[in-house]
């Protein structure tokens, strides 16, 4: 990580707390009702941020999806061009989360970038569809993004470049209630940080 | 018992007048055999309108809890407001069991004192004394479930839970970018409070004990963590962000511990946290999911879903020892369990020939019964006098929540005004 992204990490890091510690420890006798998107609507005009406590990338509108790269930076493009139009999202089958075989031909390219690039760091999204309970799908969004976070380590990706993260069925994509949407929904998405 | 002037002071915690309902109740079905009961409008000698139909709303309370039939107020015959003006005979014409009476006066504090009585039409005499309440013009609500919950508690032996409220979550607007909200609102629906706001999500609300805290899960950029809150100050706290999953939250019976889930020792386990000490304990450890922790109401054990065993099914954790037994056979798969207060039954998401649908099992003989044949069933909350399940559905294409009782004849549906409604929570009594 250079110099001068830590530096950018301090800045955001620093007013995504204050705008954090506002909203946490406000005691409001009226109501206790909190306005909590201060952050990330702030957050989303901004190409790169993180908060500090999290230490890894995010782009802020929670439910925008990933289809291709945007790239923030000439520098980020110029690396990252070997992924250009490579896929990001990764498909499973209901209730499982083995990798697909049609999936590891544009996986293996993101393992060779990240070899490539060992300060580039990745977080992987798991998704679920919207049948059966919601914990439960956010453990089984989680089990897709760690089945292709090995599926990375094996060729080569260190683990610390690497963060699994679930958001269960809380953020579809497709909103029909049948299977084609369900498949849909059944995703691991690959997220750069910027 | 009720005391001949019963005053009680009303918490009145962060609700304030608004009598809007978000949710409005449909009923699907009721019981077979309906108490037939008369709930006379309450007289008044002032001036003005009063801020709320007293007698209205509970009617529309004994009606939601499926065991009443109110008789319409277009038949009655008389409306007394007190017991000297009834004549018994107009009512048991209208073939009423029970009526209803009650006054309002309003006191020179700017207070209102509610009058009621419950009368036997059969007997011609009071089933209890006359009693009343003093509340303020904004506690009309709370007065009227609680004589609800007193109609009830005398004529049925079992405590109502008129005066209980719900969490729920709800997603408003583009549904590819919805504003998500946790609310909290009175058991009918009235009074909807958001507590929290988010671009992100909010899932998985629980009660303490007492009602004064909340937990819950929000993502903040872009990854989940637990807060606890208290309602009546807003007060949060985040009491979990590790890597990984931070989900589950459920409060012990004795409010000490919370029962959460965390992934960062690499998959989903069981974990509770001393919330005075923060001190971390894992209660399970297996290599398969084990999610959705609720404690049992002795707190002695844990029941939780794990997917050990093939197939996600529910599991009993004992507490002191941590060895596990599986505790659901019957179908495809049984998720998020929450047990009824008497520790009795069971409910969980059971899935069977691709649906979901809240099932009953009972603790002793085992027996299951599928309650509901609504559609993606999910989130069941038990109502703290076991009588009511509360639940999410999909209906029409939205999310909405639903409720049916424990023997499954009492239907009914809470759809919102707007958005999906999920995620519901039912309170425990208020103290």
């Amino acid at each position: 990580m250079s110099v001068n992204k830590l530096g950018k990490f301090a800045v955001i890091g620093l007013s995504a707390a204050v705008i954090a510690g506002c909203s946490t420890t406000a005691t409001d006798t009226d109501t206790s009702t909190t306005a909590e998107d201060a952050t990330s609507t702030e957050q989303a005009d901004t190409t790169a941020s993180s908060d500090a406590s999290f230490g890894a990338g995010e782009e802020s509108a929670p439910t925008s999806v990933i289809v291709e790269d945007t790239a923030s930076t000439e520098e980020v493009v110029d690396k990252m061009a070997s992924l250009a139009g490579v896929a990001t999202v990764f498909y499973f089958d209901f209730d499982k989360s083995i990798v697909r075989p049609e999936s590891r031909e544009a996986l293996a390219k993101h393992a060779q970038y990240l070899v490539a690039n060992p300060e580039a760091r990745v977080t992987l999204e798991g998704h679920a569809d919207e049948r059966g309970t919601r914990e439960y799908n956010m453990a089984l969004g989680e089990r897709r993004a760690k089945a292709v976070s090995r599926y990375l380590t094996i060729q080569g990706v260190a683990a610390s470049q690497i963060e699994s993260v679930s958001f269960g069925e809380e953020v579809p994509v497709a909103f029909s209630h049948d299977d084609n949407a369900w498949q849909l929904n059944r995703r691991v998405e690959v997220r750069y940080e910027k | 018992m009720l005391k001949k002037w019963l005053y009680i002071t009303f918490m009145s915690l962060l609700f304030t007048a608004s009598a809007k309902a978000q949710l409005v109740i449909e009923i699907t079905s009721g019981a077979d055999q309906l108490l037939p009961i008369a709930v006379v409008p309450f007289g008044y000698d002032g001036l003005g309108a009063l801020p709320e139909d007293v007698a209205q709303i509970i009617e529309d309370d004994l009606k939601r809890s499926g065991l009443f039939q109110a008789i319409p107020r277009g038949n009655m015959l008389s409306m007394p407001s007190k017991e000297a003006d009834v004549f018994y005979r107009d009512w048991r014409l209208l073939k009423s069991d029970y009526v209803v009476i009650g006054t309002v006066k309003k006191l020179t504090n700017g207070q209102y004192r509610i009058g009621f009585e419950l009368l036997n039409v059969l007997s011609q005499k009071p089933v209890e004394k006359h009693a009343s309440i003093d509340v303020s013009p904004t506690n009309f609500r709370d007065a009227a479930h609680y004589i609800s919950d007193k109609v009830y508690e005398l004529l049925t032996g079992s405590r109502g839970a008129f005066s209980t409220r719900i969490l729920y979550v709800t997603a408003e607007g583009d549904r590819s970018a919805p504003t998500f909200k946790l609310q909290v609102a009175d058991a009918d629906g009235h009074r909807p409070q958001v507590i929290v706001e988010s671009k992100e999500p909010i899932l998985s609300p629980s009660w303490s004990q007492d009602g004064r805290n909340i937990a819950y899960v929000m993502f903040r950029n872009r990854r989940p963590n637990i807060f606890i809150q208290e309602l009546a100050t807003g007060k949060r706290q985040k009491i979990a962000q590790f890597r990984g999953l931070n989900g589950a939250p459920a409060w012990s019976p004795d409010g000490k511990k919370l029962a959460l889930v965390l992934s960062k020792d690499n998959n989903p386990e069981v974990y509770t946290l001393d919330i005075a000490t923060q001190k971390l304990e894992r209660m399970t450890n297996h290599y398969a999911i084990d999610t959705e922790p609720s404690w049992e109401p002795d707190g002695k054990g844990i029941i939780f879903t794990s997917d050990r065993g093939g197939s996600p099914q529910i599991y009993r954790l004992d507490v002191r020892s941590k060895r596990v037994e599986r505790v659901t056979f019957e179908g495809v798969s049984n998720t998020r369990a929450r047990m009824t207060p008497d520790g009795r039954y069971i409910v969980t998401i059971q899935k069977n020939d691709g649906n979901y649908h809240v099932a009953l099992q009972d603790m002793k003989t085992g027996r299951v019964q599928t309650l509901t044949e609504t559609y993606l069933d999910e989130s069941p909350s038990i109502a703290p006098n076991g009588s009511m399940v509360i639940y999410a559905t999909t209906y029409e294409g939205k999310g909405i929540l639903a409720v049916v009782s424990v023997d499954g004849l009492v239907k009914y549906r809470l759809p919102s005004a707007d958005g999906d409604v999920r995620e519901p929570s039912w309170s425990p009594y208020f103290k």
